[in-house]
């Protein structure tokens, strides 16, 4: 991995059109601007991480028991 | 066309309601084209949501506005620039379920909501920033 320093104000640039700006700097906390092509979508990591495994969960469904499950139910169950 | 897919067996597909979407879903990048399959019984909104590239992968999907009645977020335009959507009105959106054993305990997916532009069949899982919308949200009370 690549590891460089910078201050509080300075950016980096990936490629030629990503550019990652340090805003602020606090205690252990980053503030971090990005600009880049729309096309290139941004997540903090462990959330997109964490849909990922929800997704994953969300195959693992016993159709038939769903299926008897939402049947029996009316919306004044809720 | 038909489709053979694990929970459902062979199954025919209208290929105009066929979805499009072009980064797949966060866990399955690889998956582009989808189906809304509709249930006969629409008491509870819950559909299906079936992969076409694969049979074996289907979410079951939720209106998010019957689990959560003021569910609301506004979205930065780059960010749903792939689904091209001109007018609101045109976008349908869907929670993914996670339905466990106990099936009463099932949860939404508030904080990623699936939107869809009606017209030119496009749809991305987008994730929301933020937002306190939780990523297991339950539906049933109690």
């Amino acid at each position: 991995m690549l590891v460089l320093t910078r201050k509080k104000g300075q950016s980096i640039i990936i490629g030629d059109n990503i550019e990652i700006n340090i805003i602020e700097v606090q205690g252990e906390q980053v503030k971090i601007g990005i600009n880049a092509p729309k096309n290139i979508t941004i997540h903090r990591n462990e959330i997109y991480k964490e849909i990922q495994r929800e997704n994953k969960k969300a195959t693992d469904v016993d159709f038939k028991e769903l299926s008897d499950f939402i049947n029996k139910k009316t919306i004044n169950d809720k | 066309m038909n489709l053979n897919t694990k929970h459902f067996g062979e199954i025919e597909i209208d290929e105009k309601g066929i979805l499009d979407f072009p980064e797949g879903l966060p866990g399955f990048e690889n998956l582009k084209r989808f189906i809304v399959l509709n249930r006969e019984n629409v008491e509870i909104p819950i559909n299906w949501l079936q992969s076409i590239d694969d049979g074996e992968v289907v979410f079951v999907i939720i209106d998010p506005f019957y689990v959560k009645k003021d569910y609301d977020f506004d979205i930065d335009d780059d960010e749903i620039s792939i689904l091209k959507v001109k007018e609101v009105k045109d976008i349908l959106i869907y929670s993914i379920v996670v339905v466990p054993k106990n099936i009463k305990d099932m949860t939404a997916n508030l904080r990623a909501p699936i939107i869809i532009n009606t017209l030119n069949k496009k749809g991305k899982q987008v994730v929301l920033h933020n937002t306190e919308y939780e990523i297991n949200f339950k539906i049933f009370k109690g």
